[in-house]
This record gives structure tokens, sequence and C-alpha cells, in this order.
């Protein structure tokens, strides 16, 4: 199975792993060419091609982007849906919004930003190696009852109280997402399945410790005690739900980031996810790096679950952490953006605006919630056809030339 | 606890029977050279629309019927983006999933205006054995469709081994470059598998809500789908093989029901099909690698 495709638009044909759109086309293509996301090649004229027709070609190729289009594809479908079940759009997309971003719900929208943040780095990683991490949830459950038995059992000073379980959860993510890189490279099972079939248990495994060993004695809620106050997230100035672990996992993207553009390891993920061989070829321990990079995204996601259950309510409520749909608004968003890391908190931002208005709606216009996921559902199959048809149709171009 | 009387039997062939026939649907697309890893989306579609359809006509066989063609159409994403616009298939079914998930959530309460599980007098449910008057032993208590998923298996089996269009199927699967160049039409072959693969799917989803139970409750596909991409993992292109896969798998979740009546907490029960799946998985796997290991000497 070859995560090529996927992870930046292109086949899995080697000719690609130095980077993104690095196919042969002439500069003044190439200036303006993938780079809608972070606006950069707009500045400067285009040789032979100035001002507004530069500006036209631009706005054309930003329309023209897959993600763009499977957003709008997906928001087209979506209402013919509601019109067909009888809902008003008129209604419900006011709602939507309203319920996201207005009365203050915008700082709940900022609180689900930074566990949907956190997942998507959890798919997004493995993803640049080629292996899907279905199993998100899983980790995130286990790695916050970890953090809330840690938090309950041993007595800590402030600082250490946070940090230990903070530690801890991302340690028990990367072990269970581990299980699977052993299945993958020596059994030869794909991830995108082992990663999935743990889950449920370890869910499972989860909800019983909260309900039985650590439950709170004689509420009969399938709960943990509240945690002690040394185990709490600080918040952040002014708010009651965004808490510390907002800089923190802002500065854990940036810092994959830096390392996926910049650093020797994210070179060689690159490399593998493009074409696994090629990179095997050109010494690249790609085993290793399967399990790096499935040990990596499952770290993240045990670090969401300890950021949820550190932060208010400051317990482990049973469902909790799977409920609100984290895992898979964060996929929607990794495969929307394309290949193109620096755009994922953005799609993050927008998908979770989505879902955290979702609530809204239901309250104001009394259209059911679950419409997001039917959007971020359609996104997915939307941005898988229009990455491949735009490729096809480059290289189809590209052979044109070449022939000519 | 006495696992080997007839309850067990038929309490394993009740769990056994969607999953057996999603697995065909994933098998005929994988004979095919389409990596099929939308049977979990398509069985929870095939629930719902068989149980809308049962509802809305009164009677079971039309809510059959009803599923199995919605869940085709259901497929078609998977065909016309995998096959026509050559998408990954692998994402296009991430979508997938979690399009039915959302989907059916959604029109459950706009079409029963209910959340989490809905179930009515008036909806039908399939027949068992016995009320159609063949009372025997395990298989009395089954919906008609459990001697058809049987079927299905053998039929499936000998398609793909005495006929030319099931070998033309296995050699699109090996080698479809070759296969195109001897005329055939690989695209066809393709769609139609998967189209096929959702009408399997249809009939899981309705097994699993009008023959085990009757009624719909959201996510009851609950990763049946993704055991059935296993069992064709476990059986490869072996019809026989994927049904034994399954069996193991419909074994553990009735053993699970053991349990949890034997007073296991429920968490035990809802772990214990996929445990077992896995297990099935590494020593499948580690006998395989042994064997290619034996044959590379």
């Amino acid at each position: 199975m070859s995560g090529g495709p996927t992870v930046d638009g292109h086949d899995a044909n080697g000719q690609h792993a130095n980077g993104q759109h690095a196919d042969g086309r002439d500069a003044n293509e190439h200036h303006t060419d993938g780079r809608e996301v972070d606006g950069r090649g707009v500045d400067g004229p285009v040789p032979g091609r100035r001002g507004a027709g530069a500006v036209v070609a631009l706005a054309g190729r930003i329309v023209l982007a897959p993600a763009v289009l499977a957003v709008a594809g997906a928001l087209v479908l979506t209402t013919l849906v509601m019109l067909a079940v009888g809902v008003d759009p008129a209604l419900a997309y006011p709602a939507l919004v309203r319920g996201a971003l207005y009365d203050g719900n915008l700082e709940y929208t900022i609180a689900a930003f930074v566990p949907t943040l956190g997942m998507a780095l959890a798919f997004a990683i493995p993803l640049r190696a080629g292996e899907f991490n279905l199993g998100g949830d899983g980790q995130m459950a286990l790695g916050g009852v970890v953090a809330a038995a840690l938090a309950l059992n041993v007595t800590l000073p402030a600082g250490l109280g946070v940090l230990l379980p903070l530690v801890a959860a991302a340690l028990t993510g990367a072990l269970v997402a581990g299980i699977s890189a052993p299945l993958r490279t020596r059994l030869g099972v794909p991830a995108i399945v082992t990663t999935l079939l743990v889950s449920t248990p370890a869910v499972a495994l989860a909800s019983y410790l909260v309900r039985f060993p650590l439950a709170e004695q004689g509420t009969g809620n399938a709960q943990t005690p509240t945690l002690p106050d040394a185990a709490h997230l600080p918040a952040l100035a002014g708010s009651e739900y965004v808490t510390l672990g907002l800089p923190l996992i802002a500065l854990l993207t940036a810092a994959w980031l830096l390392a996926d553009a910049r650093g020797v390891l994210g070179y060689e993920i690159r490399a593998t996810g493009s074409n696994r061989e090629f990179a095997r070829y050109g010494g690249v321990a790609v085993n290793r790096l399967a399990a790096v990079t499935l040990a990596g995204g499952g770290a993240f996601a045990g670090l969401v679950g300890a950021l949820i259950v550190l932060g208010p309510p400051y317990r482990f409520v049973d469902g909790a952490l799977t409920a609100p749909g984290y895992t898979f608004t964060a996929i929607a968003a990794v495969l929307l953006a394309t290949g193109r890391p620096v755009a994922v908190p953005f799609t993050v931002a927008l998908l979770t605006i989505l879902s955290a208005g979702g609530p809204g709606m239901e309250r104001d216009a009394g259209v059911p919630s679950q419409l997001t996921q039917i959007v971020q559902g359609l996104i997915i199959v939307i941005v898988a056809v229009f990455a491949t048809v735009r490729h096809v149709r480059r290289r189809r171009n590209a052979r044109t030339e070449a022939g000519a | 606890m006495n696992i080997f009387e007839a309850t067990f039997f038929a309490a394993v062939l009740t769990a056994t029977a969607p999953v057996v026939l999603a697995a065909l649907g994933g098998l005929l697309s994988s004979v095919s050279g389409v990596f099929n890893m939308a049977l979990e989306g398509q069985l929870l579609w095939g629930a719902f629309t068989a149980v809308v359809f049962s509802y809305l006509t009164g009677s079971a066989w039309l809510g059959v019927l009803g599923g199995v063609l919605a869940t085709v159409l259901y497929s078609a994403i998977l065909s016309v983006s995998a096959v026509t616009f050559r998408a990954d298939p692998v994402v296009v079914a991430v979508g997938m999933n979690l399009l039915a998930l959302g989907l059916t959530a959604f029109l459950m309460r706009q079409v029963f205006g209910v959340g989490g599980t809905y179930t009515s007098p008036d909806l039908r449910g399939l027949p068992t054995l016995a009320d159609l008057g063949l009372d025997v032993p395990v298989l009395g208590s089954q919906s008609p469709l459990v001697p058809v998923t049987l079927a299905l298996v053998v039929a499936v089996a000998l398609w793909l081994k005495r006929t030319r269009a099931g070998l033309r199927l296995r050699g699109i699967g090996q080698h479809a470059d070759a296969a195109e160049s001897l005329g055939l039409r690989v695209g066809v072959y393709r769609h139609g598998v998967v189209l096929a693969a959702g009408a399997l799917c249809g009939l899981a989803g309705a097994q699993l809500a009008l023959g085990n139970v009757t009624l719909f409750s959201e996510g009851m596909s609950a990763g049946r789908g993704w055991v059935a991409v296993v069992a064709v993992m476990l059986g490869g292109s072996r019809p026989y093989r994927v049904l034994l896969a399954c069996l193991l798998f419909g074994a553990a979740e009735a053993f699970g029901f053991r349990l949890q009546g034997a007073g296991l907490p429920q968490q035990a029960a809802d772990a214990a099909p996929y445990v077992i799946t896995l297990l099935a998985l590494v020593v499948a796997g580690a006998a395989g690698r042994r064997r290619q290991t034996v044959e590379a000497r």
C-alpha cells in the first residue's frame, strides 16, 4: 500500500523523493505553483506574465486547489442532503457559525482546537512515512487514564504534578501505537488495520479502569474523582477552558514543522513516504522509521489524552475523550492539507470550527450535529479524487510537452 | 459454562454471518486488485437503509432489498473514485466509513426522530427458519440469510475457480496490464466487483439489523467491517479460509457474551473479538514468514 499519493499528491515513483512540486516545469510556472497556502510566490513580477494576469492566474490556482474544491464540493453535497430531508440551509449554516464563534462559544472552539491539532499530528507524523494511524482513540484514552492514575495516586509538587502525567501519557500513547510497528515491518500487516484493531480493546480497557479501579466512590458516575490541585493544567489568563495546553501544542507543532522541513529525520521520513524502496536503497532505515513515526504519532495522541484529563473538569469522564470525535476530525484536516504540513494548523482550525459549531446548530436550528461528520467524510473522499486527478493531468501535460 | 451446546453454535453463526458476507465482498475486490477498506461504512449503511425500507414498506424482505440496492449505490462512491479516477482507495475508504457514520446518525434523527437506538413494534424483522417450518437444530433459530451466506461462500469459491469470468478476474488482480493486453476490460470487471461487494455489504447490514436483532443503533457495525478486512488478509483469495477466519471472530464474540454472562465486565466482552483477531493475525503472519524462509532455502 503506498502512502505516496496521499502524502503529497504525487505518485510514489521516486522522482519526487526530494520534496514537493519538483516536477520538471518551467520556472515561470513554478513560481506560483502550489504555494497558495502560505501566500508566498505572490511577490515580484513574473517574467512574461505581468500584473493583472499574474493575479488572475494565482486566484485561479487558489480556487482550483484540491483543498478549496474539496471543501466547496463537500458543502454543496451537504446542502443537497439538507434539502433532501427538509432542513433549511439558510438557518443551519448561520447557526453553525454562531455556535462556533459567537456568544462566548469561541472559547470552547479554541479549547477544542488543542486536542484536534494534537490528534492531527498523531495522524500526520506516521502518514509522512506512508503509515496510517487510525487508532488515535485508543492511544488517547489510555494516555488519559495513565495521566489520571498517576495524578490521583502519586503526590507531586506543583510543576512536576503536571509534567509527569503528561510525559507518562505520551509514553503510553507511543507504546500503544508502537505495537503496530513490528506487525507492519515483520509480518507485513498494514498499520491502518492493526492500529484500529488495537484501539477498540484499548478504549475498552480505559473504560474498565475508569469504571472500576479508579472510579469515584459513592456517586455511581463513570468517572474518576477530581484530580488534586497540583495536577491541574493552569488556565490561560482571562479564560476558563483554554489551558497551557494551547501554547504547548503550538510549540510542539512548530517543532514538528521545522523538523519535517529542515531536519535529517524529517527528510528521511518524507523520502520513505514517497518511495519506500528508493529510501531503503538510499540507506534509510525504513523499518526503524516506521516504528519511530508510529510511536511519535502515538505520543501525541497520548499527550492529548492527558491534556484533556488535566484540564477542566480535571478528571477522566468515561467517553468524554472519544465522544467529540477529535481523531477523525483531525484525519480529515490532515488529508485536506494535501501534503503541505504548514497548512495543517489552518485546516484543523477550519474543521474544528465546523465540528464545534455542531451542538450550537442543533440547539438553535434543530439540525442534528452529526451533519459535521457528513461534511468531513465528503471532504476526505473529494480531496482524494482531486489530488489524483490533478496529478494525472499534470503528468499528461508533462508528457505532451516532452513529446512536442 | 458449557460451550459445546447448540445455543453456543447458534450464537457463533449469528455473530459470524454479517462478517462473512462483508468479507466475501472484500475478497472479490481484493482478487480484482482493488483494496476495499470501506466495508465497515457499507455494512453500517446497509444496516440503516434496510431498517428504513423495512419501516417504510412494512416488509422485512423489501427492507433487505432496499438495503442491498442502497448499499450498491453507496459503493459506487468507491468504484467511481478508485476505479474511474484512480484515487487512493484507502483514503476514499476512510472518508466513506466516516461519511456512513455521519449520514446514518443524521438521517436517523431526521427520519425516526430519535438518536442512539431506534426500534419499534412496526419494524419488521426477518423470520427465523423455525418460523418458516424448518426447525432444524442450530440453524432453526437463524434467519434465512444465514444458510444463504454459507451458500454464497461456496458459490464464490466455485465461481472464482471454475468459471471463465472468475479466472479472468483473478488474472486482472495478478497483472492488470497483461489482462488488458489480452482484451479484457479491466475497468468493467473492477466496477462490477466493487458494486457486488456493495450488494454483499448491504446483505450483511440487513442480516445485522433485521436478522440478528430488529433495530438500528448508531455505529452498530462496531468494527465488523474491519474484522472482515482482516479475514480477507488471513484467508487471501480462498473463500473457505476467509470463512474460517470469520468463524474465529464469531466464536470470540459469542464467547465474550458468555463471559459477560459469567460476571466479567462488559468491556472484556467488547475487547475479546479484537484481541482474538489480532492474535490470529500475528500467528498467521509468523507462520507465513516461517514458510517463506523455508522456501527461500
